[in-house]
């Protein structure tokens, strides 16, 4: 051997007891579906059918709103802050410990590299749990009046992309602040949650706090149809949080919405250049791509474009794609079919508008779904591979020539999730987070998430924030928001 | 034969100027005694666009001016309209047949009303905002900052107080407003833009049409310059309307109670948190 | 050339480079150590790693039997295995190198170069005039490699033309007798900004290899220290189409740091830099770990402590 190959060096499966079947988690215990409907959850990486899970329709999603409401009526709202607070402590103590199992359980059901559950979604998660956990009796302390009032019964759906992480940024803060919740996963990676339940279980949480329901769409739209819910809380496509938005307009439902993105990662010419080349690097292949704050728009000043694309091309040739169970694996599987088949589409007109096209050479595997790093350069802002979020493994290249123009070009979106500035300037840059319209700012850093730290968009990525102080508003009664 | 009163003509408060409607269109106001008063505009949909254009060109200046500036701004207003606090005395008492004690009042409460608004407008920002504590060598914050342009239902009555405590907190944030005056009491509406447009408010931050409420909330909801709305004079049908018209955009829509509360301008706002590396 | 020599086109030319941010190297330095080598990958690591030894004595206590016990491990570092590579070079001070080259000479190890660490090591401070004196006595001496430091003193006091002379003068005298190996001591550097910049200022001055430390220095050869001079290496090779050797030193103990450091330089200069002729550890006690996880790989059982050789 002449280079430096890694071997393969696999996580172990063994940890993982993935059942045969999942029913639904209905009032503290797994129950059927009623009509015992149910479908298959695949590993994206092999096309292997993982598990059998429950299909909720209309008559389980009412099951589990009533169960819901029982337990907000009946138990949670009289349980005291100081004993909410602990068992969210106990939540996050056994997502630490069991968190190898749901790295490996995660990485199966979602094609994301075993590196990033193991460094970030899990850990994240429990982290989540820990920081919301002493919120709970002192949440008179924070700035939402002196009584601040759960919302209620909250119908939360959640993404594919970072599973438990996202029932994490859910359940969290709505149970602390004294809600009760029906989460419904995505219908491609519900297993995390499914173990989470389990979770709730051994954490002694009292029946019906917590309740999930696993389906499709239907599932999710019946959820946020259901008359006795309070709020919807919904993370995922901009398409979809406009179609809750409409659904709920005649209620007195209220909503927080974590939607798409087409984030500006702006370099400008006094960067920090690798650094920079890592934080881009790192902002559209982390997680394939699948990220709704994806730095997917490469803004960088003409005068260092040439260089920033040789180090960026040096340094996508390093990423190593390939089994996600691998520990050195960079860039794991695409989460499904469909998935792939919208990047293709979408990459496609990219090469039809005249966009110039680079992955580096990258040995797909044959089975599961895989996309390799790509990146696209010569992209102006009117190809649709500028202005739609992919969702994928792929960079669009545009460049700038002053400050000013960039962050023109940045705020040209209907989205503003997030942002990324890279200079070594520090006026330069609180300028330009002033001026960048979006939720979240990096500045020399990328895809960084904290539960102590707000998350959520300006314009169409959404309504709301989640975490950090702020994203407990979204799960308590305002004292001057009128209902109808 | 006794002096002739000379009339004020009840105009349209765009981009800094007075103009009538676009479309020509007046309708009548008569007071609580069904007597005539005024023909204000009826303001039509391109009368919004223009607001609108006016509203989105001035919303940068507003929104990036010191909170100090805004702040004595908002306070200038309230200054001006104790200087003329007879004018709306009279107007409220023409219109909702009120006694002058009782218009008096509303009028001061409205002054004050600017007044606290004005206070807030510097310190929104350490109340709201917050410096937080991630794992990791990382400064990280998180500020409030205006919304864009913001579009006022006002409410019907009172007719000024619903005016001011529906329009100070949008600007108070930084936004720029389209207000769009109760159809029944627009008059104070009109008075008060006279006020804004000599308070150092620049022009077009916020922009006063009246008219037909019913014509215009359509366009309002679907309008994708409009970020967000206080829909405190429609009806809960129209409410119900422009919520899903303005999923379009996911326009910010909210309704509040009567009363003054820093959440009014903090629903017209947006959190931004910057993430920054500490290092050497 | 890139430069003429003098200190303003040195200062501008370092001005240009650019800055390195601290959070995002040793966040990368931290993403590449989570790299699990395995396997065949391990075992080919561990011997790569042992032929870039360079193993090191620079104790006042050193004396020619410490000298001559080196040696002989330094040729064949398991004496009951013969497959074991030898070491890439021995590192001592001035007056340990005639010894250990005919040491060397003596037991088969004719192509082990002996790396003197000359001008005042390791702190620098003495004049030029003693620092080429001190050069001449190790090459004299036979000496295949000069070590030397550079005088961090001047570097911070922004001298840094007195600086890039300095190693100008060290590179003529060693002509194409010995490799110069320029020793940036970047505990004392502190920022990576500045290791950047003195690793520049050393390949711009003629350096064959840039090596962190002395080893006195604390802290020595951390990884985003060594992943800011790969950088470097790599970039200036893009430059000028030269390669330069990079020496980490101090501080790496154990199979794991070295196998850190061969991943980075793998993934940051890339895999053209793993040789001895471009890549070398500085160490002592790394050599008995490198030798225990060998034998660990080969026999399936851990080994212990007595069943390497302690010199």
């Amino acid at each position: 051997m002449s280079n430096f190959e890694y071997a393969s060096a696999p996580e172990s499966k063994a940890i993982a007891n993935i059942a045969t079947s999942y029913g639904l988690f209905i009032g503290g215990k797994f129950v059927d579906p009623r009509k015992g409907k149910s479908f298959e959850t695949i590993n994206p990486a092999t096309e292997e059918v993982l598990s059998k899970i429950g299909y909720a329709d209309k008559l389980d999603v009412d099951l589990a709103v009533k169960s819901a409401r029982s337990a907000f009526t009946k138990i949670w709202s009289k349980t005291p802050a100081k004993e909410r607070g602990k068992y969210l402590y106990r939540i996050a103590r056994i997502l630490q410990e069991r968190a190898r199992e749901f790295a490996v359980v995660e990485t199966l059901d979602n094609g994301k590299p075993i590196r990033e559950s193991r460094d970030t979604d899990i850990p994240l998660a429990a982290a989540h749990f820990f920081y919301h956990a002493g919120w709970a009796d002192k949440l008179e302390y924070a700035g939402f009046g002196n009584k601040p009032k759960p919302v209620g019964v909250v119908g939360q759906i959640i993404p594919w992309n970072f599973p438990l992480l996202m029932l994490a940024w859910k359940i969290a803060p709505a149970l602390v602040a004294g809600n009760t919740v029906v989460l419904k996963p995505a219908e491609t990676t519900p297993l995390t949650a499914l173990l989470f339940a389990q979770v709730c279980q051994q954490a002694g949480l009292p029946e019906s706090v917590v309740n999930i329901i696993t389906g499709d769409g239907i599932t999710g739209a019946a959820l946020v149809n259901h008359p006795d819910i309070n709020k919807v809380a919904f993370t995922g496509s901009t398409e979809v949080g406009k179609a809750i938005a409409r659904s709920i307009s005649a209620t007195n439902k209220r909503a927080t919405l974590e939607l798409g993105g087409k984030a500006a990662n702006l370099v400008f010419e006094d960067a920090a250049i690798d650094e920079a080349v890592e934080g881009i690097v790192n902002g559209i292949f982390f997680n394939q791509g699948h990220v709704c704050c994806a730095g997917s728009r490469l803004l960088v000043q003409e005068n260092v474009a040439d260089e920033v694309l040789e180090k960026l091309k040096a340094r996508m040739s390093l990423i190593r794609v390939g089994d996600p169970m691998d520990k050195n694996t960079d860039l794991g599987a695409i989460n499904s079919k469909e998935q792939l088949k919208r990047i293709h589409e979408i990459t496609k007109s990219g090469d039809a508008e005249g966009a110039n096209r680079w992955s580096p050479e990258c040995k797909l595997p044959s089975k599961g779904f895989w996309y390799p790093p790509t990146i696209f350069t010569g992209v102006s802002q009117s190809h649709r591979i500028a202005r739609e979020e992919i969702f994928g493994p792929v960079l669009s290249v545009l460049t700038f020539r002053t400050p000013a123009e960039g962050i023109e070009k940045a705020n040209n979106t209907m989205y503003g999730l997030s942002a990324g500035i890279w200079s070594d300037k520090g006026a330069k840059i609180l300028w330009a987070a002033k001026q960048l319209k979006a939720g979240v700012i990096w500045s020399n850093t990328f895809n960084k998430f904290d539960p102590a730290s707000p998350f959520g968009g300006y314009k169409e990525s959404g309504w709301g924030r989640e975490g950090g102080r702020h994203g407990l508003s979204g799960y308590l009664k305002s004292d001057v928001k009128a209902s109808k | 034969m006794s002096r002739i009163d000379v009339n004020k003509t009840y105009k349209l408060f765009i981009g800094g100027t007075f103009p009538r409607s676009e479309s020509g269109r007046v309708y009548e106001i008569k007071g609580a005694n069904k007597k005539f008063i005024a023909n204000p505009a009826l303001a039509s949909r391109k009368d919004l666009r223009d607001a609108v254009v006016a509203a989105k060109s001035a919303s940068s200046g507003w929104a990036n001016a010191t909170a100090f500036n805004r702040g004595q701004i908002l306070y200038r207003i309230a200054e001006i309209m104790q200087g003329r606090s007879e004018q709306f005395i009279d107007e409220i008492c023409l219109l909702e047949g009120v006694s002058n004690k009782a218009a008096k009042l509303q009028v001061e409460e409205a002054i004050d009303t600017w007044v606290w608004y004005s206070g807030w407008c510097d310190k929104l920002y350490s109340v709201s905002g917050s410096q937080n504590q991630v794992s990791g060598p990382f400064y990280n914050f998180t500020t409030p900052e205006a919304l864009g342009v913001v579009a006022v239902f006002a409410e019907s009555k009172p007719s000024l107080l619903g005016v001011v405590r529906t329009l100070a907190p949008v600007i108070a944030a930084g936004n720029s407003a389209v207000l769009i005056a109760s159809e029944s009491y627009p008059l104070p509406a009109i008075t008060l833009s006279e006020v804004l447009a000599t308070s150092d408010l620049p022009a077009g931050v916020v922009n006063v049409l009246t008219g037909k409420v019913s014509e215009l909330a359509p366009w309002v909801g679907s309008h994708m310059e409009i970020d967000g709305v206080d829909v405190a004079g429609l009806s809960k049908k129209q409410e119900d309307e422009i919520k899903l018209v303005g999923a379009d955009n996911l326009k910010r829509i909210h309704r509040f109670s009567a009363t003054n509360h820093p959440e009014r301008i903090l629903s017209f706002m947006e959190h931004k948190t910057i993430w920054h590396p500490i290092g050497i | 050339m890139i430069i003429d020599g003098s200190e303003s086109s040195l200062k501008k030319f370092l001005a240009e480079l650019s800055p390195v941010d601290q959070v995002g190297a040793e966040a990368r330095a931290v993403m590449l150590a989570t790299r699990s080598i395995k396997t065949t990958s391990k075992a080919w690591a561990i011997d790569t790693a042992i032929s870039m030894i360079d193993l090191t004595t620079l104790e006042g206590a050193d004396s020619p039997g410490k000298v001559r016990a080196l040696c002989a491990k330094a040729v064949r570092p398991d004496p009951t295995d013969s497959t074991v590579p030898s070491v890439g070079a021995i590192c001592v001070y001035n007056d340990m190198v005639k010894i250990t080259r005919s040491e060397l000479d003596a037991i088969g190890g004719k192509d082990i170069p002996v790396a003197a660490v000359a001008t005042a090591f390791p702190s620098g401070r003495a004049s030029i005039a003693v620092k080429k004196i001190d050069t001449q006595d190790a090459l004299d001496a036979g000496a295949n490699e000069i070590d030397m430091v550079i005088d961090r003193g001047a570097f911070l006091s922004g001298k840094i033309g007195e600086v890039f002379d300095e190693i100008k003068t060290i590179k003529e005298i060693c002509g194409n007798k010995a490799h110069l190996k320029v020793i940036l001591e970047t505990g004392e550097l502190v920022t990576y900004d500045n290791v950047r910049k003195a690793s520049y200022l050393a390949m711009l001055a003629g350096a064959d290899f840039i090596k962190t430390s002395t080893g006195k220095v604390s802290p020595a050869a951390t990884a985003p220290v060594v992943l800011v001079m790969l950088e470097a290496v790599r970039d200036y090779f893009a430059l000028t189409g030269s390669r330069i050797g990079v020496k980490p030193a101090g501080g790496i103990r154990t199979t794991k740091d070295a196998i850190k450091q061969l991943v980075l330089v793998n993934e940051t200069a890339g895999s053209e830099w793993l040789k001895p002729s471009l890549f070398r550890i500085g160490a002592s006690a790394l050599l008995n770990d490198l030798l225990m996880q060998r034998m660990k790989l080969r026999t399936g059982h851990y080994a212990g402590a007595n069943y390497v050789t302690v010199d």
